[in-house]
Order: C-alpha cells, then sequence, then structure tokens
C-alpha cells in the first residue's frame, strides 16, 4: 500500500454509504458528522478529514464545526459518560454548580476525558426528566435529585468498578 | 441610481451598495472594524452601528443595502457609547502592549481606543488567548492574543484566495482563528499568500521578516511592479528607516512588502512569491562585476593562467565563479564590440544572434532587438516567448488579428462562465486565480478542461481530465453539441466573423461519443460543458449583465500553446468563443495567460524574429521604410530571423557563431537541455547578461551583470496588455547595470566601428526609450512615462489622449472579420509504446519562478519547497512500489534525472509531472526539441513519453 493511501482513513461500508448519499445535499455536513459521532462515539481526526475530502468541504470548516457544536467530541469518551442537564429547571436548581463541582472532584474539563480515560463529562440540554431536577445521565441512565454530596456518592459506585479508578480514587 | 440620507447629507448611489460604502465614498467616516472593502460584510463587529429611521433598533451599515428614501444618522450619544462599549470588550481581551508592538501606528483597534479616549479597559475579564502563537513557518506570525476575531482573514481567505485554510473555531472564549485541528499553517492548506496578514487590523497577523524592525510609521514607502509573473501585481516595498529610504550611505533595503492599495491588477492582494520572494536581490551570489572565462582571458593576454573549459554540465557544478576573472566595465565592452564586429565581418550579420528577454523591461527589450536589426544587421532575435505563447501570437493574429488577452484581469470576477483549460491558474498566475474563486464565489460556473487535477478543480462545477494530447477532441466535440443544439449566435456569427459553414463541416462528423474514445472524458460530460460555456449558464446568483445569454470566459495557458498543433489548439478555442458570441464584451473573450512578468512587452516590442516592435512584419516593405526612418537607417534585414530553438540549432551547424543573451536561462527553459548545453559549448563567443551566474552563464564567454527589475525604473506590460511604470526600490549592486544602458553603449560601439553613423543610441533615461517607442510602436503610440500613473495604460493606445482599450475587438475584429479555421484534430508528436509508457508533463507550481534563479535564492520560498519532485498517481505509485518523497528515476529517449515522489491524485494513471524549476532534476533534460508546431515553430514541451523506474526496486533485485 502506498503512503498516500495509508494516509487516509478507511470508512465502514455503512459510513462511505451514508457520505455518498449525502454528498450534494445541504446541511450534509452536519449529518455525516453526527453519522460519524454515532458510530466512533467521537470523531476520529482521520475520519473527519476524509469526509472532509469526500464531501469537498475545507478542512477548516469541518474543525470549525466541530468545535461549534459542543456535540461533537474530537477525543475518545471515557469509560463512562456524564452528562449534565443544563436544561431551564435542572439549571435553576443548581445544575450548574453540580457540573463544576465533578469538573474540579474529576479533574476534567468540560467536555473533557479524565487522564485515566474512566469519565467524560459534558453539558448537555434538557433531557426530559425536568421533575428530578437537577439531573444527570450516567451511561444513559437517570440519576435524579441530586446534591453534591450525591453526585459524588454515585460516582464511587462506577469507580469501584475498576482497579484503575481506585488507584486514582485513592489519589484525590 | 437611488437616493439616500446619511447625517443630512443626500447622496446619490446604486442600489445595492450598502450604507457604510456609500458613507465612505461621501468622506463620512464611520467607525468599523469586521467590514473590508474588498471583502463580503458580515456585521460582526457591530461598530458601524447606525440610527436608521423606521427601525428600533441601530444597524449595522455594513450589511445594510441602501434603499431610496433612507435616512441614515451616524452619529449620536446613544451610538457613541455603544460604540465604545464594543472598543471596551475588545480591549478587555487584549494585552496593552501598544509600546512594544510592531502594528503600533497601523492598528485599528489602537485607532478606536484613541478616538474613544480609552487608555484602559473598564472591565475585568482574562486575556482568553494569552501567550498562544503559531510561529511554525518564515511567512507570518500568527499571535493569537493580539485577535479580534474580526474574521477578515477567514474570508479573505476563503473569498479571494480560495485556500480556505483556517475557520473559525470554538465559541465563547475558546473561540480563534484556526487551521484544522489546530496543525501548524504549514501543514495546512495555507498557500502563504499573506493576504489574510494584509487585511488583519491588529499585531494578530504580521510578516514575520518585519517583526522588531520598526513602527508603521518610519517605513519610507517605494511601489513598483512584481518581477515574477504576467499578472504584474503592484507591490509596496517598505524599506528600512534612513535617510532617502536608505542608511547614510544610500544603501536601501526592504523591510517587507504588500500588495499596493487599490491597485490596478491586484486590488490590494499578492501571491506568496510577490510578498515574500523579494529577498533573491540581496543575496550574496549576486554578480556584481563584469566577468570573462579564464580561456578567453589567457588569450586576450588579460591572464596567464591556463584553463580549459569544465567538462562538467552546469546543471551540476558548484562555485563556477572560479572559471572566470572580474575585468572593468570597458573592458569587457570593447571585447564583445571587437569579437561581434570581427564575427560581422568575416561572416556576416547573420551569424550573430540574440535572446532578449521576458524579465528586462520594454525599455531593455526595444534597445536590444535595435541593437540586433540596427547596429548587427540580423532579425536573429528572439526571447522565450517562443517556448511558451508563440502558437498564441499566430493563432490569435489569424482568428483575430491580434495575439493578446482579449480582456482584462478584473473582468473575471463578474463571467458567468470561466471556462480553463491548460492553465495551472492557482499556482502560475494566482492573483488571476482569485479572480477565478470571486467569480465561482458569486455563483459562476468554473469548467475546467486539465490532465492534471491542478488547485483550481477544487472551485470547478465541472473537471474534465482528458489524457495529455486529447484535448483537442474534447474542444470539437464541444463544438460538435453547440451546432448540434443550435446554442450558436447568428447574429454574432454573421456579421462578425468568416469562414464559419467550412469550419461547420470540420466538426460535423466529431460526436462527443467519439471524442469520449479518444480523451476518456465521458460524452456526458462533454456535453454539459458545451451548454455551460455556451450559454453561459451560471450555477446559482444572477448575472451581473442580464444578457439573453450568460458570459462566458476563456483562460488558457501553455497546456494548450506548448503543442506541436498549438497553433490549431489556439485557433479552435478562437472558433469555440466565435460560435458562440463569446467576445468582444465586458467579461467575455479568449485570454490566454502569458507567464513572464513582461513576456507580453519582450513580444510588443519586437524581441522576436519575424516583426519589428509594434507587431509590424519584417517582411512588409512600408513596415520597414517605417521603423527605418525612426531608427535612421538606410535599410533593415527582410528576411525573418532565426526562433530560439533554431538558433541553438544554427550555432551546432556552425552558421551562428555569436551568441548575445540576455536575462534567459536556455539551459533550463529550453527543451532537451543536453541539446542546447551541446550547442552553447560549441559556440565561438557567448555573452549573457544576468542578475546570477546561472547554467547559462556559466558557459558564457563574457558575463554582464545586470540590474534586476527592482533596480530599475522602465516599464512592464502585463498578460492584460497593461503598461505599468516601475519605480527603482533598491540600488543595483556592486557594477551591475541596467541593460537598457549597457546595449545603447554596445549599439553605440559597433556602429561607430561598422561605420553606421546617425542612429540614436542616446537614451538619457528609460523614460527616453520610451519616447522612441510610441513612436515605432503604433499600439503604443500614446504612452510616455509621464501617462503612467499607478494605474498604467493598456494598449493599444495610439494617441497622446487615447485612454488605452481594456477589451479588444468590441466593434470589430482587429484584423477587420473574426476568421473561422477549419483545423484537423491531431495527436502528439511523440506517444507512450512499451518501452516509454508514461506520459511526461511539465510546468510550475506555486512558490518557484521558472528556472528558479530568484526563488530558489529567497529564504522563505525555498524553505517551503527546496526539492525537486515529481508528482504521480498513487496507483502507479503502487505498482512500482513507490514510496512518497524517497527517489524516482524517469528516463525519456534523450535523457534521465532523479528526483522524489509525490504521490497522490493530482495526476491521473499513466501521466506524471516535473515541475522545471529544479537544475538538480531539471525536467528539460528529458523533453523534446524535435516536434515543433509548424505555425509558431514552439516545441511540445507539455507532452512526451518516459518511463518511471523505482531505484529501490532494482537495486534489491540486482542484490538478489
Ligand atoms: S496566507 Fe493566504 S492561504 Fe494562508 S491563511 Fe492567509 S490568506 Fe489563507
Ligand atoms: S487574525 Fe486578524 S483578521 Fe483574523 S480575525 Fe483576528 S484580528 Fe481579524
Ligand atoms: S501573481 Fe504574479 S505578479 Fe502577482 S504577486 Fe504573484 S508572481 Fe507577482
Ligand atoms: S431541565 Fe434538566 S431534565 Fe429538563
Ligand atoms: S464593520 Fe459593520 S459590523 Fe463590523
Amino acid at each position: 500500500m502506498s503512503v498516500a493511501i495509508e494516509n487516509r482513513a478507511e470508512l465502514s461500508k455503512e459510513l462511505a454509504a451514508f457520505v455518498e448519499e449525502w454528498r450534494n445535499k445541504p446541511g450534509n455536513l452536519i449529518m455525516v458528522l453526527h453519522k460519524i459521532q454515532e458510530e466512533y462515539g467521537y470523531v476520529p481526526e482521520p475520519v473527519a478529514r476524509e469526509v472532509a475530502r469526500r464531501l469537498r468541504v475545507p478542512e477548516a470548516q469541518v474543525f470549525g464545526v466541530l468545535t461549534f457544536y459542543n456535540f461533537f467530541n474530537l477525543e475518545p469518551p471515557g469509560k463512562h459518560r456524564i452528562a449534565v442537564c443544563m436544561g431551564t429547571a435542572c439549571y435553576l436548581k443548581g445544575g450548574g454548580s453540580i457540573l463544576e463541582d465533578l469538573s474540579e472532584y474529576l479533574n476534567v474539563p468540560i467536555n473533557g476525558v479524565t487522564a485515566d480515560k474512566q469519565f467524560s463529562l459534558q453539558a448537555v440540554r434538557c433531557i426530559g426528566c425536568c421533575g428530578l431536577a437537577p439531573a444527570v445521565l450516567i451511561d444513559g441512565e437517570v440519576v435524579g435529585k441530586l446534591t453534591k454530596e450525591k453526585m459524588r456518592e454515585t460516582l464511587k459506585k462506577y469507580r469501584e468498578n475498576t482497579q484503575e479508578a481506585l488507584v486514582t480514587s485513592q489519589a484525590l | 441610481m437611488i437616493t439616500i440620507t446619511i447625517d443630512g447629507k443626500k447622496l446619490q448611489v446604486a442600489p445595492g451598495t450598502s450604507v457604510l460604502a456609500a458613507a465612505l465614498d461621501a468622506g463620512i467616516d464611520i467607525p468599523r472594524l469586521c467590514y473590508h472593502k474588498h471583502l463580503l460584510p458580515t456585521g460582526h463587529c457591530r461598530l458601524c452601528v447606525v440610527d436608521v429611521v423606521g427601525f428600533h433598533e441601530p444597524q449595522p451599515a455594513c450589511t445594510l443595502a441602501a434603499k431610496d428614501g433612507l435616512v441614515v444618522s451616524t452619529r449620536n450619544e446613544e451610538l457613541y457609547k455603544r460604540r465604545k462599549m464594543i472598543i471596551d470588550m475588545l480591549l478587555s481581551d487584549h494585552p496593552m502592549n501598544c509600546t512594544v508592538c510592531d502594528k503600533s501606528g497601523a492598528c485599528s483597534l489602537q485607532k478606536y481606543a484613541y478616538d474613544f479616549g480609552m487608555k484602559e479597559t473598564t472591565l475585568n475579564f482574562e486575556c482568553a488567548r494569552e501567550g498562544f502563537k503559531q510561529d511554525d513557518n518564515p511567512f507570518l506570525l500568527r499571535d493569537h492574543q493580539y485577535c479580534i476575531l474580526c474574521g477578515r482573514c477567514t474570508r479573505v481567505c476563503d473569498e479571494v484566495v480560495g485556500a480556505d485554510a483556517i475557520e473559525f473555531s470554538g465559541r465563547g472564549f475558546e473561540s480563534h482563528i484556526a487551521t484544522p485541528f489546530n496543525e501548524a499553517m504549514s501543514e495546512s492548506a495555507c498557500v502563504f499568500c499573506g493576504s489574510c496578514v494584509q487585511v488583519c487590523p491588529t499585531a494578530a497577523l504580521m510578516p514575520k521578516v518585519r517583526l522588531g524592525r520598526g513602527r508603521e510609521w518610519e517605513f519610507p514607502r517605494i511601489d513598483s511592479v512584481c518581477g515574477y509573473c504576467g499578472v504584474g501585481c503592484r507591490v509596496q516595498y517598505a524599506l528600512k528607516p534612513g535617510v532617502e529610504g536608505g542608511m547614510p550611505n544610500g544603501h536601501r533595503e526592504i523591510v517587507y512588502a504588500q500588495g499596493y492599495k487599490d491597485a490596478a491588477v491586484n486590488d490590494e492582494f499578492l501571491c506568496t512569491k510577490g510578498r515574500y520572494g523579494w529577498d533573491f536581490a540581496s543575496n550574496k551570489e549576486r554578480l556584481t562585476r563584469p566577468l570573462v572565462r579564464k580561456d578567453l582571458a589567457k588569450q586576450l593576454g588579460l591572464s596567464d593562467e591556463d584553463w580549459a573549459p569544465d567538462e562538467a554540465s552546469p546543471l551540476q557544478t558548484k562555485g563556477a565563479e572560479k572559471n572566470f576573472i572580474p575585468v572593468a566595465w570597458d573592458k569587457a565592452l570593447e571585447i564583445i564590440t571587437d569579437k561581434l564586429v570581427e564575427t560581422i565581418e568575416q561572416n556576416g550579420p547573420d551569424s550573430v544572434a540574440g535572446l532578449a528577454s521576458a524579465r528586462c523591461t520594454n525599455e531593455d527589450n526595444y534597445v536590444f532587438q535595435k541593437v540586433m536589426r540596427a547596429a548587427i544587421g540580423t532579425n536573429n532575435v528572439d526571447h522565450c516567448a517562443r517556448l511558451c505563447h508563440a502558437s498564441t501570437v499566430a493563432g490569435l493574429a489569424q482568428a483575430f488579428g491580434s495575439g493578446a488577452m482579449t480582456n482584462g484581469i478584473k473582468e473575471v470576477r463578474d463571467a458567468d462562465c470561466v471556462f480553463i483549460t491548460g492553465s495551472n491558474t492557482s499556482e502560475a498566475h494566482p492573483v488571476i486565480g482569485y479572480e477565478v474563486v470571486r467569480a465561482v464565489k458569486q455563483g459562476a460556473s468554473l469548467v475546467v478542461v486539465d490532465p492534471r487535477r491542478v488547485p483550481i478543480t477544487e472551485h470547478a462545477r465541472l473537471h474534465l481530465q482528458p489524457t495529455p494530447g486529447t484535448d483537442i477532441f474534447v474542444f470539437m466535440a464541444m463544438m460538435h453539441v453547440i451546432l448540434r443544439e443550435d446554442w450558436i449566435d447568428k447574429s454574432f456569427i454573421s456579421k462578425r466573423t468568416e469562414g464559419f459553414d467550412e469550419f461547420k463541416a470540420s466538426v460535423s462528423e466529431l460526436t462527443p461519443e467519439i471524442a469520449a474514445e479518444k480523451s476518456g472524458v465521458a460524452a456526458a460530460d462533454i456535453e454539459l460543458a458545451a451548454r455551460l460555456y455556451a450559454l453561459g449558464e451560471r450555477r446559482s446568483g444572477v448575472s451581473k449583465y442580464g444578457d439573453d445569454r450568460g458570459r462566458s470566459t476563456i483562460l488558457y495557458s501553455m497546456g494548450i500553446t506548448q503543442r506541436s498543433n498549438g497553433t490549431n489548439l489556439v485557433m479552435t478555442l478562437a472558433n469555440l468563443a466565435m460560435m458562440a458570441g463569446h467576445l468582444g464584451k465586458r467579461s467575455s473573450g479568449v485570454n490566454p495567460l502569458r507567464g513572464q512578468s513582461n513576456v507580453q512587452g519582450a513580444c510588443d516590442l519586437g524581441a522576436l524574429p519575424n516583426v519589428f516592435p509594434g507587431y509590424q512584419k519584417v517582411a512588409d516593405e512600408d513596415a520597414r521604410a517605417k521603423v527605418a526612418k525612426v531608427w535612421k537607417v538606410p535599410s533593415l534585414p527582410d528576411q525573418a530571423g532565426l526562433t530560439v530553438v533554431e538558433q541553438m540549432r544554427a550555432v551546432e551547424a556552425g552558421d551562428v557563431k555569436a551568441l548575445l543573451i540576455m536575462g534567459e536561462n536556455p539551459m533550463m527553459s529550453d527543451p532537451n537541455i543536453n541539446h542546447v548545453e551541446k550547442a552553447l559549448r560549441s559556440a565561438a563567443f557567448v555573452v549573457v547578461s544576468e542578475i546570477f551566474l546561472s547554467e547559462t552563464a556559466q558557459l558564457a564567454h563574457v558575463v554582464l551583470p545586470a540590474a534586476s527589475s527592482l533596480e530599475k525604473d522602465g516599464t512592464f506590460t502585463n498578460t492584460e496588455r497593461r503598461v505599468q511604470k516601475l519605480n527603482k526600490v533598491l540600488h543595483a549592486p556592486g557594477e551591475s547595470r541596467e541593460d537598457y544602458l549597457v546595449y545603447a553603449e554596445l549599439g553605440r560601439r559597433i556602429c561607430k566601428r561598422l561605420k553606421k553613423t546617425g542612429i540614436n543610441w542616446n537614451f538619457a533615461s528609460t523614460a527616453a526609450v520610451m519616447n522612441e517607442i510610441s513612436a515605432a510602436a503604433p499600439q503604443y503610440g500614446g504612452i510616455s512615462h509621464e501617462r503612467l500613473g499607478p494605474e498604467g495604460l493598456t494598449w493599444p493606445c495610439p494617441t497622446a489622449d487615447h485612454p488605452g482599450t481594456p477589451i479588444l475587438h468590441t466593434e470589430k475584429f482587429t484584423r477587420g472579420k473574426g476568421k473561422f479555421y477549419a483545423g484537423e484534430p491531431s495527436l502528439p508528436a511523440e506517444l507512450t509504446d512499451a518501452e516509454y509508457p508514461f506520459v511526461l508533463t511539465t510546468g510550475r507550481m506555486l512558490y518557484h519562478y521558472h528556472t528558479g534563479t530568484m526563488t530558489r535564492r529567497s529564504h522563505p520560498l525555498s524553505w517551503k519547497e527546496p526539492k525537486g519532485y515529481v508528482e504521480i498517481n498513487e496507483a502507479d505509485a503502487e505498482r512500482l512500489g513507490l514510496t512518497e518523497d524517497k527517489p524516482v528515476v524517469i528516463e525519456s529517449r534523450r535523457g534521465r534525472i532523479r528526483t522524489r515522489a509525490r504521490i497522490g491524485e493530482r495526476v491521473a494513471e499513466g501521466v506524471v509531472f516535473v515541475p522545471f524549476h529544479y537544475r538538480e532534476a531539471a525536467a528539460n533534460l528529458l523533453t523534446q526539441d524535435e516536434a515543433l508546431d509548424p505555425v509558431a515553430k514552439i516545441p511540445e514541451l507539455k507532452v512526451c513519453a518516459v518511463r518511471v523506474e523505482n531505484p529501490a526496486a532494482k537495486s534489491a533485485k540486482t542484490a538478489s
């Protein structure tokens, strides 16, 4: 295989077909990027570049879109995904400080992944459980009526699942 | 025209003008940051907000289109407060570094802070991008902390340059201008044109070379014309502060260059060569004294050292200076005069031949050919235009009567369909590439016919990729379709042209299906190309002109002309334009893009063997009499002289004994260099005027040090026929001199020895030369240096009150009626076979220019592209087992080179491309000089057959 081809990411059949289908339609870039994130859980750089090439969209524009929307991750997500709700109800009931506290406690920036790759932290829009506000989703499961303490408690459970996590928590 | 009122002033403006543009035009200053006159407005910074009657909220003036009756006020307490708040916010995110900032004095943020009386910000934010710099290249520095996120840089990169290298990234405090994935600029799509630097209002983008070398107001500035390509961009050079633009001893030094504001050709934009490639001028290898080769010196008793010419080819040698001894100017001219007079007396004037130069000024070329014709008495004068556009001059002269661009460069942006063939526009004529990008961004269709996927194809609606040499079938089939579908312009054809019926028959058989078979281009694509071109069909938006059919324009270059059927191809494009009536109007014509800074001028002024200045044929008795009268000579030679390639053959055959070469480098630029080298070595006497000891100069007997275009005044004529004034930016180094002075002196000495009296060689200045030019060349009749402002003048300009002619053939063609030619399609002279299975095509690349004498001595340019390469398709590379950047050997019937592989999709399978700038891998060792166009005598540089070898594979085989 020659180098030029090596440099290029292989797309799965499904993704390649999807790109083809959307090639000349308006709004295609966002659709395709969503699809990539669905497939990989994040948007790997070589895949983004390859899609730019196929859609004939400048790479700079792809990067602009990827960084404009919080939704897209440029790094592989952590083992556990924490999505803190920032919808109106949760926000009013202190979602913001839950988020800040998590960021401090896990030592991870918002939209980042912990150094040990265990947790990724995101802020999201209303997740539809306003009655439980403030709420978060951990790996898709809702945890509601949170306080900072309850949040930290919940995380322990996830941590205890893995060896490295224990090491980290001892270090904390 | 509509009427709007701004601050009580009634203004007449064109509909669609923005309120801001209207106000600025009327001298009403509105604060603004993101607005730039050559870019689309975005309303981003909101500094330009104004009150408009009928709107509750203030509106940004830059995005507000003027409507009849609009009443606007630009100044009041509330607007002042709003604007001040914006400046306050920007300052809060900006380091207060004005005391040490290079941009100080030219920074818009500093200006508005001053205007609003703000010593510092009243807000308390952290500077989000402190210490964030991108400093990975010698061209420009991006210092994010100074960025005010106005977006001018991303817009210029996208709307004008078309590189799309940078974009806004992130949001909120994290926003910044980014390359994809924050990669280094040098790894991104950036082409280092520096346009973003030019439009940036702050110190966020700065030319690297300028940092720490002075404040804006300290630099003396001189504007002149870029010495590289035929676009002829106007450049403003900022000089090191001091006395008279120089140090106390008069020394001058360029600190940085930028586009001249509101230039006639380039607005204010440049390409990387014009902006960064001027440092060759101060390279220490510049020639500063006349040189005589040691063997001749010994023969003349100037030295007693024995020395025989080196066997090694100048393409490989270094330090050739040691083969020469320096002499005084007077001595050098004496030797040349003696040798030439001796040759003329023994073998007749036609035993001398001369090569003028497309890089020298009009004045230099005029004097040079006058020396050849009036002093020596031969028409053996030609220059490298033979190798680029001789077929244009021949073909368009036959079809229209004039062989130059029919339209102006800036008209391209308003075309509805741009048809490009055989032109790597973005690399060879970058600023014309910007025009094409602008047209496309406004909705024009771009159709490209080119065997390579050249960068401009990124913007194309349709790219047809014929096998090299088969494009003629595509063009003829397009014409077949235009006839079949009745898309012809009947009234244009009947009123303005002749020969249509014969022509019609010549394409009647050539269906798209046949063309598809010959060229590999799909028949449906040929049909679509025919439609887009013939009807001027846009991709989106509305035509600026509102005609029945859109306006289409053809741009072409060496991919068409450097062919053994070049003249035929040029006439084919002329046919295409005439049948669809795309001629003689704005944004609609046939436009050969000429390569070098003054190739148009060198042709205009008679540096061709068959014409005097102004294309007056030497064979025409009246023309001879007329020119003889201007020059005050009794008679002039009436036989057309020898062309470039013929000159080399004649030298080898012993018919030409002495060669005068002014600033040309045939040892790199001519086909089949081995052949050229043999010829030059066998010549009895060779003189070369040069700025460096070029490959050709190394073979000369006498070398004369020349001033570069940065050290000259005089004029260049660009590819759109615009005559522009150069100004001396630097002093010529050492004893180097301007060519017109040298050759006028030589002419005087030769005439004295040959007892030709009364001929004028006394030119007090280049302006005086231009005065004689205007008497000799009708197209230049009304041109004088006094008349040339920064705009210049486009020829024909026959009289002193004539405004110039930006568009040719508006009412009638130069030759009366446009002439259709019925041509036959033909294939390239050298086809591939089992032994040489690849087609080689050659050309330029962005960062280098021609034979590389200048650009390869420019630090930033050679930093970016230091090494030669061959482009090869990834499928071929895989088959041959080639690796990126690893050695490849290419061999033709004439020679072989070793270079590096650049693997990708730019060339199709079976095709390789080699740029001709690199002496260590000289493309022209491979090309052929046998097949010449029968009319224009241009060699087929664009197509020959080669084989490609992988040296690694070979050694592996021999080892096993
Ligand atoms: S230098 Fe030219 S190509 Fe590069 S980012 Fe600036 S405008 Fe774009
Ligand atoms: S770098 Fe300059 S031009 Fe670009 S957004 Fe920042 S301030 Fe504006
Ligand atoms: S486009 Fe040509 S004339 Fe303009 S700056 Fe570049 S090299 Fe010089
Ligand atoms: S606002 Fe948090 S779930 Fe609706
Ligand atoms: S100049 Fe109009 S909004 Fe910036």
